[in-house]
């Protein structure tokens, strides 16, 4: 170990480390106290950050537990090429789940709309791979910054048998002392991203290189108009109403999910500093582009009550 | 001369920059209800800037109010986020809001105001820097304000804010404002060392909280978003002792053993000697390893893994210290209690202990006192906590821990209490001394303790002697009527029915009295 290389010699300490630590510290706290782990892992950019901070929190081993990626099968293609390739290059296991009831009655969010689809295949089929696999705790990427009822959701949350979230029931967690006992059947989503916004989250994936799905940079992509959303014509799944014609527009997006249901943002972005400065300048918040989150006010609140992560 | 084509560009990617060096600043809003906390604070936001145009529209949605200045609207909604707190209007749970501006990251725990809720109040409490304490103008100081100062500074919170809002409701009067800040100093010495600055300010016309008020020209001290950017917060833990708490141990290898933990005080250097608490066994740091690299030296805050130069028994709930400055072990620790939990909480409550990574089994011992936080944290002798009370009393763990006075050190004087059948967190604990002598491990001496506890018990608290033979005369009174009758009924004679009864009110008087006191001892059927 002497003679070890000392890279960094730790001066200050910005809030970004800050972060940085106080994530690392919950999952150490979450493998340490729970039977089962898994991290769930959507190929989005706070996952990338996640698994990021996985990779240093259990250095110099492998992070103690799977990923699990819960797939719609109506992903970018994009995003699972990105998933694959991550996975072999850092050698974690990756779990991928589909909900095959799901997928046998056919359910999409073209056919069926962004509300059934979701709750089949997200929330159902999340509720599924993680009864299948026996996990007490599952690590998420979700922020408080993200929705009005996720402010108020504790780092620890905890869900009943049914994956029930209860706002009303919540455990609170003074300084860093969290409370890992589970009543029988519960179970707990871990939120160690709770405390960073989506600018943190890009200023540290500029600040540590993390590699993320290409489809956060702007490029010329086909995409139809349909009311104020640009959305990308990724398959021949996607019916086109009659006269629609795809048009290649310079075009990125600040969130990814399912591909009809994600808005992309006209822009030239084509760097994380140039993000960086987008989101700075940016008057409108990221859930706009998402489809499902503009269901009513409370929405959110409602669909975590119900399973959602 | 090198001209800038859009100096708005160069300005940003200065800010940008400056971002990734920005410190963070943890502070708690509170305020009694209707003092104007959701609305101050969506002000703040709003001046800043940071309020964002889809949320604005969404406001717009919720308010109905569709039309109109945008000064306007009711910003406190940006902040109640269940449907049950929009339902009702006012703020149930702790929510945390993030903002940055240029200077500072802020994570803001938007307290409620209720005392029922309180419990949230000193949660978001506990990891903040600063507390922002806002008083209602028209109504001053009330009761819940001097609460929330005291548990502020109970908690170590270093710097209140007090905002004196609503001020274009008395005419900006700056006699209003100073009587209520000679009040409030009036109150202070009770908070300790803290450093209070008063605030004039207007939620609903934005002076004094990023803008200045043409309004109060006589005030000259900072406006609410001056004094949140300029706030020392380095961090009090830095010149404390090296304390880290074993969180896992890390073994991808059979030759790397290493202590994954979160710096709570202190620095620490490769070659260091240190000590494993509660152990008690010494060694040298070999290295600091992280994904970065190894480093030189690493401090407070930091999340590191540790590798030890010698073969010691370290695990999980293991505190790592400065060999010259160890924590305090003891297995009895004098403790300040905030009792959270539905029911009471009183001598001889057994509950899970979380004290940093250690976990152990603690009974609540007596003497226990109230800290009461409406006569201004006067201390009094009770026998039981109520929810939301503060009190002192004595823990006794099943197990020596290593921990520190709060005062010296928030993390590793801090502990939580875990119900043991609901699994619940009922109490946030403050270590205030840890050096009783530990209690040999001893099983005999231990037995004899708890046989002595018991007997202790047996004329102790919750049933007064006084009553127990109040409730024995008067059962006794009622039996001996009917034995008598029955010993009549059986053998006609009314002068041994008679001798029968009174002697044995004597002897029953006895027996209830005794049989009551070790029921006492039992909790059996207890609900």
């Amino acid at each position: 170990m002497n003679d070890a290389t000392i890279t960094k010699a730790s001066g200050t300490h910005s809030y970004l480390d800050q972060l940085e630590a106080e994530s690392i510290h919950i999952m150490r706290e979450t493998v340490a106290e729970c039977d089962k782990t898994v991290m769930l892992y959507s190929i989005g950019k706070d996952s990338s950050v996640l698994l990021h901070l996985a990779m240093k929190a259990f250095y110099p081993g492998k992070p103690p537990f799977p990923l699990l990626h819960v797939d719609t099968t109506w992903k970018f293609r994009e995003m699972i090429d990105f998933r694959d390739r991550r996975a072999r290059e850092l050698g974690v296991d990756l779990l991928v789940h589909v909900n095959q009831d799901g997928v046998a009655r056919g359910i999409g969010p073209v056919s069926h709309g962004s509300e059934l689809h979701t709750d089949v295949m997200k929330t159902q089929g999340l509720r599924q791979a993680l009864d299948l696999h026996g996990f007490d705790a599952a690590i998420g990427g979700a922020r408080r910054d993200e929705d009005k009822s996720r402010a108020k959701e504790r780092i620890f949350s905890f869900r009943n048998a049914h994956h029930r979230w209860d706002p009303k029931r919540q455990r609170p967690e003074p300084w860093r002392l969290f409370n890992t006992h589970k009543r029988k059947g519960e179970s707990i989503r871990v939120f160690p991203l709770s405390n960073w916004t989506e600018f943190d989250v890009w200023l540290y994936i500029h600040r540590e290189n993390i590699p993320v799905v290409p489809l956060y940079f702007a490029k010329p992509r086909p995409v139809v108009k349909r009311g104020e959303t640009l959305v990308m014509v990724d398959d021949d799944r996607l019916p086109l109403e009659p006269g629609e014609v795809p048009q290649l527009r310079n075009v990125r997006f600040r969130t990814l999910g399912c591909y009809p249901l994600t808005g992309a943002i006209e822009s030239t972005a084509i760097s994380t500093e140039n993000i960086l400065r987008e989101t700075l300048d940016s008057r409108y918040s990221e859930r706009r582009d998402r489809v499902i989150d503009q269901d009513g006010s409370a929405s959110m609140e409602r669909k975590k009550q119900e399973g959602y992560f | 001369m090198n001209i800038l084509a859009d100096p708005a560009a160069f300005a940003r990617d200065a800010v940008l920059y400056n971002h990734e060096s920005k410190s963070l600043l943890r502070f708690i809003a509170c305020g009694s209800v209707d003092h104007g906390k959701s609305s101050l604070l969506g002000r703040l936001l709003f001046d800043a800037d940071l309020v964002l145009d889809d949320q604005i529209e969404a406001l717009r949605k919720d308010t109905g109010q569709l039309t109109g200045a945008v000064e306007d609207l009711d910003f406190s909604l940006l902040f109640d986020g269940l449907a049950a707190e929009r339902e009702q209007k006012i703020t149930i749970d702790l929510a945390y809001r993030f903002f940055a501006t240029e200077k500072r990251k802020f994570i803001v725990a938007d307290a409620p105001g209720h005392e029922q809720y309180t419990r949230n109040m000193a949660t978001g409490a506990s990891t903040a820097d600063l507390a922002l304490i806002l008083v209602n103008a028209q109504s001053g100081l009330t009761q819940q304000t001097r609460r929330h100062a005291l548990i502020a500074a109970t908690l170590g919170v270093h710097h209140l804010v007090v905002a004196v809002n609503k001020m274009d409701l008395v005419a900006y009067s700056r006699a209003t404002f100073e009587a209520i800040e000679t009040e409030f100093r009036k109150f202070s010495d009770r908070l300790g060392g803290v450093s209070i600055t008063f605030i004039p300010v207007s939620a609903r016309g934005g002076d004094n909280v990023v803008k200045r008020s043409p309004h109060m020209a006589w005030y000259r001290g900072p406006t609410l978003l001056e004094k949140l950017e300029t706030v020392d917060v380095t961090p009090r833990a830095a010149n404390q002792a090296f304390r880290m708490a074993v969180q896992w141990v890390s073994r991808p290898t059979p030759d790397f053993r290493g202590y994954c933990g979160l710096i709570a005080g202190g620095e620490v250097r490769p070659g260091m000697e240190v000590i494993v608490q509660p152990s008690g066994q010494r060694t040298r740091i070999a290295s600091i390893v992280t994904a970065d690299g190894e480093l030189a030296r690493a401090g407070t805050g930091q999340s590191v893994t540790l590798t030890l130069a010698d073969d010691v028994d370290v695990s999980r709930g293991d505190l790592i210290a400065d060999v010259a400055r160890p924590a305090e072990v003891s297995d009895r620790i004098d403790a300040r209690i905030f009792w959270m939990g539905q029911g009471t909480l009183a001598p001889g409550s057994r509950f899970h202990i979380k004290l940093g990574t250690a976990s152990a089994a603690a009974n609540i011992s007596g003497p226990m006192h109230l800290i009461d936080l409406g006569q201004d944290a006067a201390v009094t002798p009770v026998d039981r906590l109520m929810s939301n009370e503060f009190g002192l009393c004595r823990l006794e763990l099943d197990r020596p821990l290593a921990a520190d006075r709060y005062g010296a050190n928030r993390e590793t004087g801090s502990f939580i209490l875990i119900d043991a059948e609901t699994h619940d967190t009922v109490a946030m604990g403050l270590v205030e001394n840890a050096s009783a002598p530990a209690l040999t491990p001893d099983k005999r001496d231990s037995v004899v303790r708890s046989v002595a506890t018991r007997i202790a018990r047996l004329f102790g608290k919750n049933e007064t002697h006084g009553r127990s033979i109040a409730k024995a005369i008067s059962w006794r009174a009622t039996g001996s009527l009917d034995t008598f009758v029955i010993s009549w009924i059986i053998t006609g004679n009314t002068a041994i029915a008679g001798s029968i009864a009174v002697t044995e009110i004597v002897t029953k008087i006895l027996f209830y009295y005794f049989h009551e006191r070790i029921w006492a001892l039992a909790s059996w059927g207890r609900r």
